[in-house]
């Protein structure tokens, strides 16, 4: 029997606003000195309270619209109770039954299309450092904001893992909301697992969560071995069932981090400390409004109006940088006869760096290499006639035995072409009419 | 000239303003006085005596605080061991803005733990006495405010009610104590016990006074996202003058009396003085009309729901890490509290407990809604009892339950509460409660200054 895998995923994107999530302290933590961003609030204090940081939910709020999510126009934080020491008030605030965002889809490049069923706001913990057999804890990254996206259960592959984890990244730095730099945890992965039978419509009666992989290259890794260690258990006539499993990279392999039995059980009930979270259809409209245009809207403009290959749209659809560099070279090159697919190709050939080049630079770059004599087997015979009968001597020289004396010819051929002429093909071209006898023919 | 220590809160600001004394000769009268009395009483956990220190109350007036609440540097156990040495890093929003007013605080009041309890019995230091009976307790859980207040031994005190942890003290013990609405003042840096239900107030020593404090402490601070209504600005300095709202004549007030509050279980002798206080009301031209809170029987039961669950998550965060010790400190009544509140929220429970008791609560809110559709205040008992013996009810945690029957649906409707002292029966204080719309303290604060002007209730002192 052939087995398929069943793969949903939860991505954890830190968004990057001034302040944290309930608080006002600074939400930029990375590489600072330990419990510098700290105060009662996200330190869980006796007697501190929360306060909702606006600009965190309207950033939800951008993801949710950006992946087609309904946007709850009454949504409630919940606290997630458990004990772990980098979570100093013994919950986490999150949402869970009445989240942001709901409901929603991303397609891929391969045109399969992933569901995603919610975008939600929480907040992220401390984060504990094991060293010489302590443990220490910085509550910098305590409180800062966090968007949940979960969806579907919708992936087959590891590929559409890929494709939807830079979707996801590429879309969060369109929208500005974070810089989803995976190296520094701004994003993080985390996937639900199980096989069934090929043709199974049902879900499989369990699931393995990855979780605590702190990379994406462990996170495809981890993927990969537990697709066929699942597989290699059901052909064998094993029980499969709930847990939680990490990463191993020394072994590469996963193992078992908790079992169905010790599973926590959150006690989720609505947050009392805050109130309910009313939007207004008009604010979630004037969002709506203020969002960029999203790489797969603009990669499909490009293709439409600017008749480029879809695979090169994506290409300078990256960024938003990139295609505003496109978009500038090609609105340039438009008055200089350039079109956009040379553009493209230049772009994705050269890769100029687009903070320091111009997208008028390359314009000029693209122009002088069009009336440069490059392909014109014709135009370079002219010139380089005309070299060797401006340099009866070097001739002379070669037709001895001189190799060097080549090079004095083509110098003077591309000073004859401004320096725009190719120079393989002025090579060949000069021995071959050095070769010839007669000398007459130079004429 | 009597014993400073004996004026109240307006009077003290009066005379401070005529110069009949300075603010030093009253802190030195109220510490002579707390030395001479505090042991006995246990009313304080900690006595700001020092003025060399830091935050000296020497050169402001003294206000008792609850342990609960925070005050930057001072030991704030909130009644429990595992807070014991704690002295926070911050003061409440409600101590920055007596700060502000030229308030200080002389000291520390004793409670229940964590503001768990009816009888002040649940302090892991001791219990507080009745100042009335020293046998009897003096209720609770804001134990040591209302005791500090009815002995004189602050100028005022500001206290938590949870479920009637001020109003049912400031009974037991005659004091004027006003449970605010909820998002009336801001919770920030009261050590919470169940965050939908908690709120600041004071016990004061006269409705006056009350109305004063709620001036100085309300309003929005941006830290409690649930504390968004405005400041009560019903100014004293204004009255002096003028005739105000809260000296108005409650002549044509519509005063409603719950029947579900004088049935089983309300002490004969508790239900006279009530009904006289009641009658008094009618004397003073109040409309007096029943009324009906038909969900009353059950709001006890979604309290004991909701209070736990809540307090399950609050207590989450001692944990030893970064203050205070370790979880063997805690006493059982929070223990009790704690494994309530987990198994309710527990999946595959939730639905039958935490959202059943939610449903409860907004059909009790609607109770009120409905009767105050109809009348401006409600008024009844507080407590079911005068203060009883001491131990009397420890070993029984429903009969102690069943002392705020009258007091916790205030809470679970947020809407404010005044607990009147209006007679005694054996000796000991009884409070009326008048209650009210949500934000209307303006209200029950005006229907509470007209019954104490007309009666002298206030001017009984215990004699220690």
């Amino acid at each position: 029997m052939k087995y398929e895998p069943v793969i949903g995923l939860e991505v954890h994107v830190e968004l990057n606003t001034k302040s944290k999530m309930f608080c006002r302290c600074s939400a930029d933590y990375f590489g600072k000195e330990p419990n510098t961003h700290t105060c009662p609030v996200c330190l869980g204090l006796p007697g501190a309270l929360p306060y909702i940081n606006e600009q965190a939910i309207n950033d939800c709020i951008k993801i949710g619209l950006a992946l087609g999510c309904t946007i709850s126009e009454k949504s409630l934080f919940e606290r997630k109770n458990y004990f772990y020491p980098d979570l100093p008030k013994g919950y986490q605030i999150s949402q869970y039954r009445w989240p942001l965002c709901v409901g929603g889809k991303i397609t891929l490049d391969s045109g399969e299309v992933i569901r995603i069923n919610r975008a939600h706001q929480e907040e992220d913990t401390g984060k504990l450092t094991h060293k010489d057999g302590v443990t220490l804890i910085d509550f910098n990254r305590s409180g800062v904001p966090l968007v949940e996206i979960v969806t579907e259960p919708d992936f087959t592959n590891v590929e559409q893992i890929r494709d939807y984890a830079k979707k996801l990244q590429q879309l969060f730095r369109y929208l500005g909301v974070s810089n989803a730099d995976m190296e520094r945890g701004d994003m993080r992965l985390e996937a639900n697992i199980s096989v069934r039978p090929v043709g199974q419509k049902e879900l499989p009666p369990y699931r393995v969560e990855l979780k605590n992989i702190n990379s994406f290259r462990f996170m495809v890794a981890a993927v990969e071995y537990e697709i066929k260690r699942q597989i290699t258990a059901i052909e064998k006539g094993e029980k499969l069932s709930q847990e939680t499993r990490g990463w191993d990279e020394d072994k590469k392999c996963t193992y078992l981090q908790r079992s169905k039995e010790e599973a926590h059980d959150y006690r989720y009930f609505p947050e009392p400390d805050l109130p309910e979270l009313i939007l207004e259809h008009k604010k979630i409209q004037q969002i709506k409004n203020s969002l960029p245009e999203l790489p797969w809207i603009k990669s499909g403009r490009y293709k439409k109006e600017l008749n480029i290959r879809v695979e090169d749209a994506v290409r300078v659809t990256e960024s938003i940088g990139m295609s505003q560099f496109f978009e500038n070279a090609v609105e340039h090159g438009k008055d200089h006869g350039i079109n956009p697919q040379d553009i493209v190709n230049y772009i994705i050939n050269k890769k100029p760096d687009i903070e320091t080049v111009l997208p008028t630079q390359i314009i000029e770059e693209i122009k002088g290499k069009a009336i440069g004599v490059v392909g014109d087997v014709g135009e370079l015979k002219k010139l380089a006639k005309q070299a060797i009968k401006d340099n009866p001597k070097a001739v002379e020289d070669y037709k001895k035995g001189k190799e060097a004396a080549l090079q004095v010819l083509i110098g003077a051929i591309m000073r004859l072409s401004a320096g725009k002429a190719e120079v393989g093909k002025v090579k060949q071209i000069l021995a071959k009419l050095l070769l010839e006898k007669d000398g007459d023919q130079y004429a | 000239m009597a014993d400073i220590t004996s004026l109240t809160l307006t009077q003290t600001l009066k005379a401070l303003e005529e110069k009949e004394f300075s603010l030093e000769e009253l802190n030195k009268a109220y510490l002579e006085r707390i030395k001479k009395y505090n042991s006995s009483l246990n009313a304080y956990l900690f006595v700001n005596e020092q003025n060399k220190q830091s935050f000296s109350t020497s050169k402001k007036i003294p206000a008792a605080i609850k342990d609960v609440i925070s005050t930057k540097d001072i030991p704030t156990t909130a009644g429990s061991k595992v807070l014991g040495g704690y002295r926070p890093p911050y003061d409440a929003t409600v101590v920055n803005l007596l700060l502000e007013q030229g308030v200080g605080v002389i000291g520390k009041t004793n409670c229940d733990e964590f503001a768990m309890g009816a009888s002040g019995e649940n302090s892991a230091y001791g219990v507080t006495k009745n100042p009335w009976d020293k046998t009897k307790v003096p209720g609770g859980t804001s134990s040591g405010s209302a005791v500090a207040v009815a002995t004189d031994l602050c100028v005022f005190a500001l206290g938590s009610d949870t479920g009637g942890s001020i109003r049912q003290p400031a009974s037991l013990c005659g004091v004027v104590g006003l449970k605010t609405s909820y998002g009336r003042v801001s919770r920030y840096g009261l050590i919470a016990t169940a965050s939908s239900l908690d709120t600041i107030g004071s016990l004061t020593k006269s409705v006056e006074d009350a109305a004063l404090v709620l001036s100085w402490i309300s309003g929005p601070d941006g830290y409690d996202a649930n504390c968004t209504n405005e400041k009560f600005t019903l100014q004293p300095k204004t009255w002096v003058n003028h005739p105000t709202r809260l000296k108005a004549s409650i002549q044509g007030l519509k005063v409603g009396v719950p029947k579900e509050y004088f049935g089983e279980g309300l002490d004969s002798k508790v239900k006279e003085v009530i009904n006289k206080a009641i009658k008094k009301l009618e004397e003073l031209g109040a409309e007096v009309v029943e009324v009906s809170l038909p969900h009353s029987p059950y709001a006890l039961a979604a309290y004991y729901i909701i209070n736990p669950s809540e307090i399950s998550a609050n207590m989450a965060r001692f944990d030893g890490i970064r203050f205070g010790f370790g979880r063997e400190k805690i006493g059982p009544e929070v223990k009790r509290r704690i494994m309530l509140g987990t198994f309710a929220l527990s999946s595959g429970y939730y639905d039958d407990y935490y959202a059943q008791a939610a449903k409860v609560r907004t059909l009790v809110k609607q109770d009120f809604e409905k009767a105050f559709a109809s009348v401006d205040v409600i008024v009844g008992p507080v407590s079911p009892t005068t203060a009883w013996n001491l131990g009397e009810k420890v070993d029984d945690p429903l009969k102690m339950y069943l002392a705020d029957i009258y007091t916790i649906s205030a809470n679970l409707a947020g809407i404010p509460g005044l607990s009147v002292p209006c007679g005694f029966s054996d000796g000991l204080p009884v409070g009326l409660q008048i209650l009210g719309k949500q934000w209307d303290e303006e209200t029950v604060l005006r229907v509470g200054y007209a019954y104490e002007q007309a009666t002298d209730w206030r001017k009984e002192k215990p004699k220690l």
